[in-house]
Parts: structure tokens; C-alpha cells; sequence
């Protein structure tokens, strides 16, 4: 398994990057964890529909987010907001796609980013399609999947591996391996010792990072992509993290595994760790701790306040977005539909 | 213009969408050296090269999804389901994605995508090879669908389908890629969708159907009409968005309707067409409607094949007892 730097914020191999941009993956990571306590806090309050909380991940989706292109295609799940937000996409949109708005689901003019997937693993293939569009029309993009290792139980993974190996795309597979498919733990969804060694057997480069490591991750990345745009093909990172609270707001992790397990997680924060490293040398004191925190705060709560100031769609919308050219029975329906409200 | 069967209609249409716009691309299984179990892709490999009619894995699952981002990424695919019975596999594809893609990112991503499947029986196949499970697409909002049954048709809406700038299934009757010739003009030509066609005006009685039913279909119009019985035939070419204004024109002429279809009759594509017709013109009709469908039973092997699939006989029947009611 890759590590760079370990729980204690120890370098373990000479660092991807400098303390500078060492610092903006912090100050990153900083911000998806406020972003993802916000939207818990709301989902409480009933102002978001059931939430998928993403905590103790931020280095494996910012750390990989990170490492490729504005133009490359990222294709993701309901728990990678801090990947698609590292992207370009919105705050705004992020959160109001989660109280329940399809807006929140299309990234603006510009932003390489589909709308979350919410099928588990089908998502891999359109990441595979996007790659290889890409190819074929000389553009110099690849594009980056997230997934846990729950959607490598499906058939999807696997055809997504295969066609990404036979059309040789330049496609970063990135699995969050969280530990946990809802309540399966990751022992008893597969026999592999590793996810990362399931690529052997497409012809697939797999390797292991630290998911708790955002400069491990973003090494794995950065050379996943590097052969991705050089023609090399596809590679599947297996980004071994931590999943600290529960699937979703309506699940109870107690079910399934001990508060013992979590502890122990605990003391592998992906932020902790960074923060450990950048005191170590100089390049964090409390100041800009607080300094960041109120920022990115606003940043986000400025967002929430313009999500939820949003109007209600028109049934229009829901109508008028079936189709380029609507049909007569869409009209007839949407009248039907006027005419009772 | 030449004579030409459905099956070169097709190709003839492929070819010049892939000769005409360098973002058409053909994936399927075996649709490049093999030229497709059908032979509907034969030669297409060879001139346009291997990127652009690709032979894939045994995916179906795998050949939607990646055209989903072959589609958004620029292309414009045409996939091949080498038969309907196979494309379950793609099914969470389909649904889930292909038909939602515009709705879910409010026109941001739209999928310039055609999916065809041969479809229906007839041919002695073996299983799964006969279905006509259509009505699990038709229920899937977000997909149009039609079913071309002349080569004039498949030519033109192989055109329209991959013009359109939403997902397009075409359901290719198996029984009738060989079993009709026809004169084609000079491609690229449009058979709208969404239209249905009046091959045959009358004002006794209306047939509708699609697909390889309409061979049937026109036999036993020409059956009634030996009869004396004024027969209007109805090939309705779409399924979604249907042409409700032309059946519903018809039926409020001729007050009587036979919807035929080979597919099962529970929840199939005629109910919806018998629907249509009770809540528009229910009050030209002179009798109860009519349907001729597959039965409610699997899709038998070759040697009774005979007794599933609508015949004659039964289509005949049928419109007698909406004429003897």
C-alpha cells in the first residue's frame, strides 16, 4: 500500500508536491468536511432529503480530484460531492441537488462533471464512453470514476474494466474502499485479498494507496493519469479509507460494526494528518486554521442560502426536459397537470 | 432506386450516416468482421474501419453504458442488441440512464444515441431469440421507439433515429428483413417519428398493428376485402410518442378497431392503442374493440411457434365479430 504520510503526519517517501500546494489540499479537505457537516446538519433540521455523508474520505476524492485536468471527465456517486466540488462544480449546486432539485444535478457550461450516479457501478461505463469519445475525436482529456467497493460486486465494474483494457481508454478507475457496501463489511463481499489486484485479470494496472493519505492519493493519481493521456490505458487505484458515519442519514452503523473499529479509524484522519505534517514545518498555526474555517464557512453557507432561495420548478421543467421537442402527449399531461393546481 | 429488402435498407442507411457525419459510430457484438448475425452491418467494418464499427465483448450492459459516454463525450453511437431477448442485461442502462439523462441534468447532457434490437418470431429460433417484449420499453419515459416494417421506413427512420438528439430504439422485425422487397430512393431520406402511416383507406373497419404483425395484417385486409368489408390499415411505424391523432382519426370513421401485436397480450403495446382509442373515440365506436395478441405464455420453441404468433385467421375473426356486433 502506498503511504506518504503516515497517521502521525510522518513523511514515509519523498512527497508529490511542495508545502504550498500541500497547504490548498488542506485548505480543500478543510472545506468538503465543513460542506459534509453542513449538509448532516440539514438533513436534521429536514431541509435535505436523505444524506449520504462522505466524512473520513476527503483525502481519496480531494487528493485524487486534484491530480487531473480541469478538462478530464469526472464521473461519481451521491457520496463524492468533495470530488466533483474540487472539478468546478458548485457548492450551490451540490446542495440543492440533495434538497431534492434537478438543477443540482447539471453542472454548469464548462464543468466536465456528470449529474451523481445513484445505480451502484453503472456510472463506470460512461466514464469508459467519455474516454474514449475523447480518443477518438484527438481531444486531449481522460476522465476519472468514483466508486466504493461495494459497486465492484456489480457487473458493471466488470464491464467497465474489460471494455476500458479492450479499447485500451484512458480511464482512472478510483475506488473509495470505505470498508462497507451499506452493511457488508469489504471481507465478505469479496474473496480478492485486494480490490486493486481484480485488475490483473483485465490486463489492468491496479495498485493500493493510503485513502486517509491525500499526497498518496494523489501520487497513485497523478501517474494513473499521466498513462492515461500518454495512450497508456486505464488503471484501477484501490483507495483504502474509511467510511465514519453511516451509509446514509437513515442508517445506524451500530448494526454492523463496533464503535471500537471506528475509534481505531479515527486516529487515521485524512486531515489530522496533513495538518500534523504542514505544523512540522512551519506551514500551520492556529491563525490560519481559524482563518479557513470561517472563510470556507461563509463560502459554503453563501451557497446553502442561494440553493434554498431558488423557486420551485415549474412542472414545465419536469415536462419540457424529456425530450429536445416535446411530444403531444407530454403537452396533454402537462395540461392535465395545470389544471389541477 | 432499386429494390430492396429491410436488411439492405438498414445497411444502406447505416452506411451513409456513418459516410456522412464522422461522429456516427456502430458498436455491437459481431457487427464488424461477422457483419452481425443478420448480415444488417456486412461490409460496413471494411470501409469504415475497426474505431468506428466496433466489435465489442458480449456486454450488452457494457455496450449502452459505455455509448451513454461515447454520446455525452460527442459520438453519436448506433448499438447493436444482437437480439430484444439479450438486451435485459442493458435493461439498468436503459432505464436508469440512457431514457433520463437530459431530464436528470435539465438538458445539460443529452444522449444522440440509437439502440436497435431485432425483435419477434416467426424464424424457429431458439429461446430468447423471439421475444417481443417491447411494452418493458414503452414503459420507460424518456425513450422513443419505433418499429419500421417496409425498407422504406427502416431506411427513413434509421436516418431520422440517429438525426434525433434523444435515444432512439428501433425494433427490426426479424421475420421481415428478407421477406419484402421495395423501392428505396436515394439516401438520406426522413420517415418522421411519431407518425403512423394509413397504408390502406377504408371505412368499415380499422386494423392497426406494427412490425412483422403487419404482413398478417395486410393479408387478412386483403382476405376481408374479398369479403366485401372495407378495410383502413394502420402501420403506426411509433410506438412512443404514438400517433393518437391518426388512429383515433381512423376509428372515428370506420367505428371499429383491431389492434394486433405478436407480443404478449397482459399490459402489451395494444392495450395502451386500445386505451387511446376508449378515451378519444368512444363514442364513434359501433362495437367492442378488438385485440389479436401473443398469449400470456413464454415464446414457444420452432415446432409450435405456429400457435403463438397472431395468424390470419384470428385477425379475420377478430374484425368479424367488431362487424357482427
Amino acid at each position: 500500500m502506498r503511504q506518504i504520510l503516515d497517521p502521525d503526519g510522518r513523511l514515509m517517501a519523498d512527497p508529490p508536491v511542495d508545502l504550498a500546494t500541500t497547504r490548498r489540499l488542506y485548505r480543500s479537505m478543510v472545506a468538503a468536511r465543513l460542506f459534509d457537516r453542513k449538509c448532516v446538519a440539514m438533513q436534521k433540521q429536514g431541509r435535505l432529503a436523505t444524506y449520504a455523508p462522505y466524512e473520513g474520505q476527503e483525502a481519496a476524492q480531494i487528493g485524487s480530484a486534484a491530480a487531473v485536468a480541469p478538462d478530464d471527465w469526472l464521473v461519481a456517486t451521491y457520496r463524492d460531492a468533495a470530488a466533483m466540488w474540487m472539478q468546478g462544480f458548485p457548492w450551490e449546486s451540490l446542495v440543492l441537488w440533495r434538497t431534492g432539485d434537478e438543477r443540482g444535478a447539471a453542472a454548469p457550461e464548462g464543468v466536465p462533471v456528470l449529474p451523481p450516479s445513484i445505480t451502484v457501478g453503472a456510472h463506470m461505463l460512461h466514464a469508459v464512453g467519455l474516454a474514449w469519445a475523447a480518443r477518438l475525436r484527438g481531444e486531449d482529456r481522460i476522465a476519472i470514476t468514483y466508486f466504493g467497493d461495494g459497486a465492484t460486486s456489480e457487473g458493471d465494474f466488470h464491464e467497465a474494466m474489460n471494455f476500458a483494457a479492450v479499447y485500451n481508454t484512458g480511464t482512472v478507475f478510483l475506488c473509495q474502499n470505505n470498508g462497507y457496501a451499506i452493511s457488508m463489511s469489504r471481507k465478505e463481499q469479496t474473496k480478492s485479498e485486494t480490490i486493486a489486484q481484480k485488475a490483473e485479470a483485465y490486463g489492468v494496472p491496479g495498485t493500493v494507496a493510503d485513502g486517509n493519505d491525500v499526497l498518496a492519493v494523489f501520487a497513485a493519481t497523478t501517474e494513473a493519469a499521466d498513462r492515461a493521456r500518454s495512450g497508456g490505458g486505464p488503471t484501477l487505484i484501490e483507495a483504502v479509507t474509511y467510511r465514519a458515519g453511516p451509509h446514509t442519514t437513515n442508517d445506524d452503523p451500530r448494526r454492523y460494526r463496533d464503535a471500537s473499529e471506528e475509534h481505531e479509524w479515527a486516529r487515521r484522519d485524512p486531515i489530522e494528518r496533513v495538518r500534523r505534517y504542514l505544523e512540522a514545518n512551519g506551514a500551520w498555526d492556529g491563525a490560519w486554521q481559524h482563518d479557513i474555517e470561517v472563510t470556507e464557512t461563509d463560502v459554503i453557507e453563501q451557497a446553502v442560502a442561494a440553493a434554498e432561495a431558488l423557486d420551485v420548478q415549474e412542472p414545465e421543467a419536469m415536462f419540457g426536459a424529456m425530450f429536445a421537442e416535446t411530444t403531444p402527449q407530454l403537452s396533454d399531461q402537462l395540461a392535465a397537470l395545470r389544471e389541477t393546481r | 432506386m432499386t429494390a430492396t429488402t429491410i436488411a439492405d435498407a438498414i445497411r444502406g442507411a447505416l452506411a451513409a450516416e456513418l459516410e456522412s457525419d464522422s461522429r456516427v459510430m456502430v458498436l455491437g457484438e459481431d457487427v464488424g468482421r461477422n457483419g452481425g448475425v443478420f448480415r444488417i452491418t456486412d461490409g460496413l467494418q471494411a470501409k469504415y474501419g475497426p474505431d468506428r464499427v466496433v466489435d465489442t465483448p458480449v456486454a450488452e450492459s457494457g455496450i449502452i453504458g459505455t455509448a451513454v459516454g461515447l454520446a455525452i463525450g460527442g459520438m453519436r453511437p448506433v448499438c447493436e442488441m444482437q437480439f430484444m431477448g439479450f438486451s435485459y442485461p442493458a435493461f439498468d442502462q436503459i432505464a436508469s440512464h440512457v431514457a433520463r439523462m437530459r431530464n436528470r441534468s435539465r438538458h445539460r447532457f443529452t444522449l444522440p444515441m440509437v439502440i436497435r434490437m431485432p425483435f419477434g418470431g416467426g424464424i424457429g429460433a431458439a429461446e430468447h431469440h423471439s421475444e417481443s417484449n417491447e411494452a418493458l420499453y414503452v414503459n420507460v419515459p424518456g425513450l422513443k421507439i419505433v418499429v419500421p416494417s417496409t425498407p422504406y421506413d427502416a431506411a427513413g427512420l434509421i436516418h431520422s433515429a440517429v438525426a434525433d438528439p434523444d435515444p432512439v430504439i428501433i425494433l427490426e422485425p426479424i421475420r421481415l428483413y428478407r421477406a419484402v422487397k421495395e423501392e428505396v430512393p436515394d439516401l438520406p431520406f426522413d420517415v418522421p417519428i411519431g407518425v403512423a402511416r394509413v397504408e390502406r383507406t377504408g371505412s368499415d373497419v380499422t386494423l392497426i398493428s406494427y412490425g412483422a404483425m403487419t404482413k398478417e395484417m395486410r393479408w387478412a385486409a386483403d382476405h376481408l376485402a374479398t369479403e366485401g368489408v372495407s378495410v383502413e390499415v394502420i402501420d403506426i411505424r411509433t410506438l412512443v410518442p404514438l400517433d393518437e391523432a391518426t388512429v383515433v382519426a381512423s376509428v372515428e370513421k370506420t367505428g371499429r378497431a383491431v389492434v394486433i401485436t405478436e407480443a404478449a397480450r397482459t399490459g402489451g403495446f395494444a392495450s395502451e392503442i386500445i386505451a387511446v382509442i376508449q378515451e378519444r373515440a368512444l363514442y364513434s365506436l359501433e362495437a367492442p374493440i378488438q385485440r389479436v395478441t401473443g398469449w400470456d405464455t413464454v415464446f414457444p420453441l420452432r415446432r409450435t411457434e405456429e400457435y403463438y404468433l397472431p395468424s390470419v385467421e384470428r385477425i379475420v375473426r377478430a374484425a368479424r365479430a367488431t362487424l357482427e356486433a
